[in-house]
């Protein structure tokens, strides 16, 4: 377990890489890891179908957060092809250790995060939702 | 059965012996440090061999066969009855329903009172610190008929606020109000028999979240004077087998919630009758085992003495809020430790609950990180998530002092 937090994970969470802003980011997304509250927004410039540049900030947990830095160096200048396909194989490669299944969610938020903006997969479902109004 | 005076100190490292789990190593070679009781509690070998001996030697359906093991484990299973009533001095066995747990007993308040007696503009009060399960089936009632449900708030130090209830007082008619005894998150204790005589100058019953205060105090429910009360066995060293306590006279006048066999007095293709209480709320086969295993518990938790129990807590969370404060950079939230049940919710600055749990296990501290099915007092503080410790009769001074050599390890670990 004291692997968990090796160097380059808290090297990634303390100076996560690609955060900050793009002027006109091409997509956009947010999301929120609601069992734990990790918060993530990306977004991506994109360019002939290439993902030129891209941003990530958020708050969270260290897993989160250093995969999200990870996977942005892994995305940025891939084709938006080769960025669609970025699952879980890929984050644990990144990170290095294996998780269970509980910080595992917390290491995919980023790349299930690309998706959304890709539109790939749909945000929160409006239907499993209780509002007071 | 002998109950130890209130004032002898609870031998809590003798009784830690009875707990095997806390007698097996975790990482290889780290003692267990569990204090996350509140999630759920660990059980003694006197609970897991009566739950054995219940499938070893006196196993049957219940209430209806006629050979002897029917009933042998009839008179088990309503034997356990009898241990929860007199363990909550409920007036009478036939207002103790078996169910899962907590959510189940609150939900069937929800159903089968809710859904019954309250309609489009009354008014349903429940609170800002409940946990989820005290939380979610209000809203759905009162979505489902056009009941209007209001919070009381809570106050930086997580208690009740006082002006929050104020401005409520001039209702003169609320229909029903759920609470909880004891934050699961917070670890606040509710004044519920002050609470119980709000409500019923309007008109209105009492439902009470019993879950984190049954297994740590004793609890009363006609000093109470609530209406309906839940309990968990799961927390309070019992299986998964709990308890709703409902004023009879509110019981009968409920239609059921879950139906079936059981809950039957006669069934024909035009017209069915329900069974009397309580079994009128016990749908099918109950789960028997479970439920014996939850008498186990009470008798062993009332053989130690809930003011016992309670007293040892007061001293641990007292402590445990001491050492924790001592340590640079950990907020604690909650109401003073003396005033509070054993919780003690923390964060330490730079670093998640989640990294904060995950090395705290690697020491073999097993806390609870998150939003502890509470959002809305994460949001009300501005909280991502806590970590959690909670304590109970088989922690130890020591237990605390672990967690805070564990957060020490995280602080050099992230550099903080």
């Amino acid at each position: 377990m004291d692997d968990l937090y090796r160097d380059n994970i808290l090297d990634h969470y303390k100076n996560p890489r690609n955060s900050g802003h793009l002027d006109s980011p091409t997509v956009t997304a947010e999301g929120v890891n609601p069992l734990c509250g990790d918060e993530l927004q990306v977004e991506l410039q994109i360019e002939d179908g290439m993902v030129t540049d891209l941003r990530f900030n958020g708050r969270g947990c260290a897993i989160s957060q250093a995969a999200a830095s990870m996977i942005s160096d892994v995305a940025k200048g891939k084709p938006v092809a080769e960025v669609r396909e970025l699952g879980s194989e890929d984050v644990l490669d990144e990170l290095g250790i294996p998780l269970t299944p509980i910080r595992l969610k917390c290491a995919l938020l980023s790349v299930q995060l690309l998706k959304v903006a890709l539109g790939d997969a749909p945000p929160e479902d409006p239907d499993l939702t209780w509002n007071s109004g | 059965m002998a109950v130890a005076p209130a004032h002898t100190p609870l031998d809590a490292a003798r009784i830690r012996e009875d707990f095997p789990i806390l007698n097996r190593p975790v990482h290889g070679d780290q003692r267990v440090v569990y204090l996350d009781s509140a999630n759920s509690s660990q059980k003694p070998r006197q609970v897991i061999d009566r739950i054995s001996r219940v499938y070893e030697e006196g196993y049957s359906n219940v209430h209806r066969g006629v050979y002897e093991l029917a009933v042998v484990a009839t008179e088990d299973l309503e034997a356990a009855r009898d241990k929860v009533t007199a363990f909550l001095n409920a007036p009478s066995r036939r207002g103790i329903i078996f169910v899962r747990q907590a959510t189940e007993a609150l939900n069937l308040v929800a159903y089968a009172y809710g859904r019954k007696f309250v309609g489009p503009g009354d008014v349903v009060v429940t609170t800002e610190m409940e946990h989820h399960s005290n939380l979610v089936p209000w809203q759905v009632l009162a979505q489902q008929t056009g009941a209007d449900l209001r919070y009381l708030r809570i106050t930086d130090s997580g208690e009740l606020d006082p002006e929050s209830l104020a401005a409520l007082a001039d209702l003169e008619q609320v229909k029903l109000v759920s609470v909880t005894h004891a934050s699961n998150s917070l670890g606040t204790l509710n004044d519920v028999q002050a609470l119980a005589s709000w409500t019923h100058e309007r008109g209105g019953v009492i439902v009470v979240d019993g879950a984190q205060a049954a297994p740590h105090r004793p609890v009363d429910v006609q000093a109470l004077d609530c209406d309906f009360y839940a309990i968990s066995g799961h927390k309070m060293c019992g299986p998964g087998s709990g308890a709703l306590w409902g004023r009879e006279e509110l019981l009968e006048r409920m239609d059921p919630f879950l139906t079936g066999g059981e809950m039957i007095r006669t069934v024909s293709l035009e017209r069915t009758t329900w069974n009397e209480l309580p079994w009128k709320f016990e749908a099918g086969t109950p789960a028997i085992a479970e439920c014996i295993g939850l008498g186990a518990a009470v008798d062993y938790l009332t053989e130690i003495g809930m003011e016992r129990i309670a007293a040892h807590e007061r001293a641990l969370t007292q402590y445990g809020y001491g050492v924790l404060s001592e340590i640079t950079g950990v907020t604690q939230y909650g109401p003073p430790p003396e005033q509070r049940g054993g919780v003690l919710s923390f964060n330490v600055e730079g670093v998640h609950p989640h990294d904060v749990a995950q090395i705290l296990d690697s020491v073999g501290v097993c806390v609870r990180a998150g939003h502890h099915c509470t959002q809305p007092v994460m949001t009300r503080y501005g909280l991502a998530a806590t970590t959690r410790a909670s304590v109970y009769l088989y922690n130890t001074a020591e237990d605390l002092d672990a967690l805070a050599a564990g957060i020490d390890k995280v602080k050099r670990t992230f550099g903080v």
